[in-house]
């Protein structure tokens, strides 16, 4: 099988959801780039896992009492999730539309929140925007539920002009005042949850959203230039005609999927790394009438995104490390004791999910690298990686030794390497490696205990190639 | 007057999310608190009054103590010229000294730099907590981000100690080469041979660490004590940071009871901090500066505060001179900022100037950006 298509479609597989299988990626070569990017565009209704089964296995994911059922549910969604770019919209989404659980402190509300960005991920800005307002995890965490008609609360309506839509400025221009901040504020004020059910004696249930007309300011309002008696219906359908707003999305997917861009503070200074495709993003935005799974088909059929140059030039997420490490082994593929330890160490790589450090979400890119969380990603994927008796490892051991009796060391690491990716080192990095795959003799597996010995030095490859910078990259 | 004190050590703590500073230093004898604080004014009796016309929320009873012996600074009406109202950005301009234009670079990065400029010594400075906040951020600037000091370490999961010593070897040799594959891969190496150099030395601080003290549970806490045990370890660490996590100080909505409790984390916690150098005998060369991004709103929202500007920040420890610095915001209607905010009249960058020129003894005006006139508490 030619290794461009290979390359190319692992690239996309790593991108628009959590990897795959090297059998998984094979097959997906065979079924066509296009056609397998329609798939991932058109997901089904249905939860793409056997919902029965996990919740029968994990009948606590049913009912959150506690933020790390739902940290681990999510996990095992991230893991199995077969319409992986539906997935992967839902972080996506958490990452910008930013509400915490450390605030909210209701599991199963801040949950729903997260299937909400499941459902309404590729689907249209607008409604997104509408979902949100209407969502309980985001009314509490920036306190509309506080906003009254005679007292207004400015939390929301600030972040979601600042953060969640607009952003602060583009082009060396600011995209609104603080006026429109106070416009907008009043505009939502009412909106809010319905009394809340006691903890006590059942424990927990979701919030629920309810408009209180009686505190709801109907007075004039000028927001962005438009004068009229304005609620948050018509904030946001001014928002979403803004070309701030198509910029804002387009810049977020094309940061998220293709590249690294600087966090949106700076937005209003620092030009677009690519201002074509950008471009190309919000068109798509405007013609299709906010659609984003419009501008995803713009995005994963461009040159941009197909590019060479974009393949292993971003720094994974603590996501991308553990969950593509997890599919990778082919570990937590169906219920099994021990995912709990998994889906704590996104948070450890500084990837708290349901509890971003503030609302701004977190800051990507380089920003996930330092000294405490390179240690823990290097420990997280070089366990796994080096752990023999997974059966993605087990697969690829299988696979090197379809090389041949006693490959060269450059043979075998550039089977490690290809199986892995396809990714490649520094010559530097290959040399210590193959200097070490040498030192230890040649590479045979014969009989029993040469094969015990290659699956070891296998094992152990793979384990410092998990600690490598290049790995870091995805 | 310039320190003395060999080896002077910064401690920064971050109360991030925004403490609201009229309910944290109580002006309980002016009659606007109570018109402006009608949903959450401290009850008189409970305020603990340092004069006669300003008080403790109850909660920081512990740090009376030092506020007693002199050691306690307080800076009142703390912030910056149009304080931004949002969190982000304002934390970026405490962290980076830069108002007007976006900066990247930390002001604690910097001083790391001045401290140590050949990055000798890969713990010079170090982070309490997950990621790298951006007062310590700076190009080609090594900062060790530990978020918990017990199970720190590289490779831990390889048991066998031989096998774990060549590997490291191997991760070693693969790292140090500066290849020029980029600045982001760069980047990486430099920090995977800081983080390995920088773990061997860590993990041996808690063995070197002997002490009764006990602190609160909770992130403070579990920070302030790997804190007190880096700095016991004398590894030549000099400035420490750590923050108050997930922006809690951002008390919108039932402020009554999270204030509360907040400021009660971070004044035991600082007291067992403080309490437990003494007791190591190396509290001689720290000092401790706890600040927020800004203030909050005078006037409650009937269950909260929104965001303000001027607000309050402390500094703590044996060299400093205890007492008010700056002025109390006046709370008169007209003197109130857009919105009823609290003026400034404290430029942050004042009390850095101190803490570089005074404490560190480096040049502070490169640092903050410009001539800002010291604050008097050293």
């Amino acid at each position: 099988m030619p290794d461009q298509e290979i390359a190319l479609m692992a690239h996309l597989l790593r991108r628009a959801g959590y990897g795959a299988s090297r059998d998984e990626i094979e097959a997906r070569v065979a079924q066509g780039y296009d056609s397998v990017v329609k798939e991932l565009l058109n997901p089904g209704d249905d939860p793409g896992i056997e919902e029965d089964l996990m919740y029968r296995a994990y009948p606590s994911y049913f009912d959150k009492a506690a933020i790390e059922t739902g940290q681990t549910e999510w996990v095992y969604r991230m893991i199995n999730n077969k319409y992986q770019l539906k997935e992967k919209m839902s972080l996506f989404w958490h990452t910008i539309l930013c509400a915490g659980d450390n605030k909210v402190d209701n599991a199963r509300t801040t949950a729903i929140q997260i299937d909400k960005f499941r459902d309404y991920g590729m689907g249209n800005f607008k409604e997104m925007l509408m979902m949100l307002s209407t969502d309980p995890a985001m009314l509490y965490y920036l306190d509309n539920i506080e906003s009254h008609k005679t007292a207004v609360n400015e939390n929301y309506g600030r972040e979601l002009l600042e953060l969640f839509s607009i952003g602060v400025g583009m082009d060396n221009e600011f995209n609104y005042t603080e006026d429109d901040v106070k416009a907008c504020a009043r505009a939502f004020t009412g909106w809010n949850l319905a009394p809340t059910i006691p903890v006590f004696p059942y424990g927990r249930t979701p919030f629920e959203f309810r408009f209180d007309p009686a505190d709801h300011d109907y007075g004039e309002k000028t927001f962005l230039g438009e004068t009229g008696n304005w609620d948050g219906g018509d904030i946001v359908n001014i928002i979403c005609k803004q070309p701030a707003t198509a910029r804002f999305v387009a810049r977020k997917l094309y940061d998220f999927f293709v590249a690294d861009e600087p966090p949106v503070p700076s937005w209003r200074l620092s030009e677009p790394r690519d201002m074509a495709a950008i471009k190309a993003l919000e068109k798509a935005y405007f013609d299709s009438g906010y659609e984003i799974t419009a501008m995803l088909t713009v995005l994963f059929n461009s040159n941009f995104f197909k590019d060479e140059a974009v393949r292993f030039a971003k720094v994974k997420s603590p996501a991308d490390v553990v969950i593509g490490t997890m599919r990778m082994v082919g570990d937590h593929l169906e219920p099994k004791p021990g995912l709990f330890f998994v889906a704590m160490e996104p948070k450890y790589m500084g990837l708290d999910l349901m509890n971003p450090p503030t609302v701004e979400g977190w800051h990507m890119g380089r920003e996930w690298i330092n000294s405490g969380s390179l240690i823990d990603r290097i420990n997280f994927a070089s366990s796994m990686l080096g752990n023999t008796e997974l059966p993605g490892v087990r697969s690829i051991i299988d696979r090197l030794m379809a090389l041949g009796d006693a490959p060269s060391s450059e043979q075998f690491l550039n089977g490690c390497l290809d199986l892995l990716g396809p990714m490649d080192l520094a010559q530097e990095t290959r040399s210590q490696l193959t200097d070490h795959l040498d030192a230890g003799g040649a590479l045979k597996h014969g009989n029993e205990s040469e094969q015990s010995e290659f699956s070891r030095r296998a094992g152990e490859t793979l384990q410092m190639i998990a600690t490598t910078s290049e790995f870091q990259f995805g | 007057m310039v320190s003395t004190v060999k080896d002077p050590v910064l401690a920064v703590m971050s109360l991030s999310g925004g403490n609201d500073g009229l309910n944290t230093i109580i002006p309980y004898n002016n009659p606007h608190y109570r018109d402006y604080r009608q949903s959450l004014g401290i009850p008189e009796d409970q305020i603990i009054p340092i004069t006669d016309q300003l008080g403790f929320h109850p909660a920081l009873a512990p740090l009376k103590k030092y506020w007693d012996e002199g050691h306690l600074a307080i800076i009142q009406g703390i912030g910056y010229p149009n304080g931004s109202l949002s969190h982000f950005r304002s934390m970026d301009i405490w962290a980076t000294c830069e108002p007007d234009e976006l900066g990247l670079t930390g002001w604690l990065g910097s001083v790391i730099q001045d401290v140590d400029p050949n990055g000798e010594n890969v713990l010079t400075g170090v982070n309490f907590g997950r990621g790298l906040p951006r007062s310590l951020a700076k190009e080609g600037v090594a900062v060790a981000s530990v978020g918990d000091l017990g199970s720190y370490g590289l490779l831990t999961e390889i048991g066998a100690e031989a096998q774990r010593t060549e590997a490291l070897d191997l991760f070693g040799r693969m790292y140090s080469p500066a290849i020029g594959q980029g600045a982001v891969d760069d980047y990486i190496r430099r920090t995977g041979i800081e983080a390995l150099k920088g773990a061997d030395i860590l993990t041996t601080a808690p063995g070197m660490y002997k002490s009764e003290v006990e602190y609160a549970s909770g992130a403070i806490g579990g920070y302030l004590r790997d804190m007190a045990q880096v700095h016991n370890a004398e590894f030549g660490t000099r400035v420490l940071f750590t923050t108050a996590p997930y922006n809690i100080f951002d008390t919108h909505a039932n402020q009554a009871v999270g204030h509360a409790n907040l400021l009660q984390d971070v004044a035991v916690n600082v007291d067992s901090f403080m309490t437990d150098i003494r007791q190591l005998g190396k509290s001689d060369n720290v000092t401790l500066f706890f600040y927020s991004e800004f203030g909050r709103r005078a006037m409650d929202n009937g269950s909260g505060t929104d965001h303000g500007t001027g607000g309050v920040a402390f500094v703590l420890g044996d060299h400093v001179k205890g007492g008010l610095y700056g002025e109390y915001p006046s709370l008169e209607p007209n003197k109130l900022e857009d919105g009823g905010n609290l003026q400034h009249n404290v430029d942050f960058r004042s009390v850095y100037t101190t803490l570089l020129d005074q404490w560190m003894g480096l040049d502070a005006k490169a640092i903050v950006g410009g001539n800002f006139e010291p604050v008097p508490f050293l």
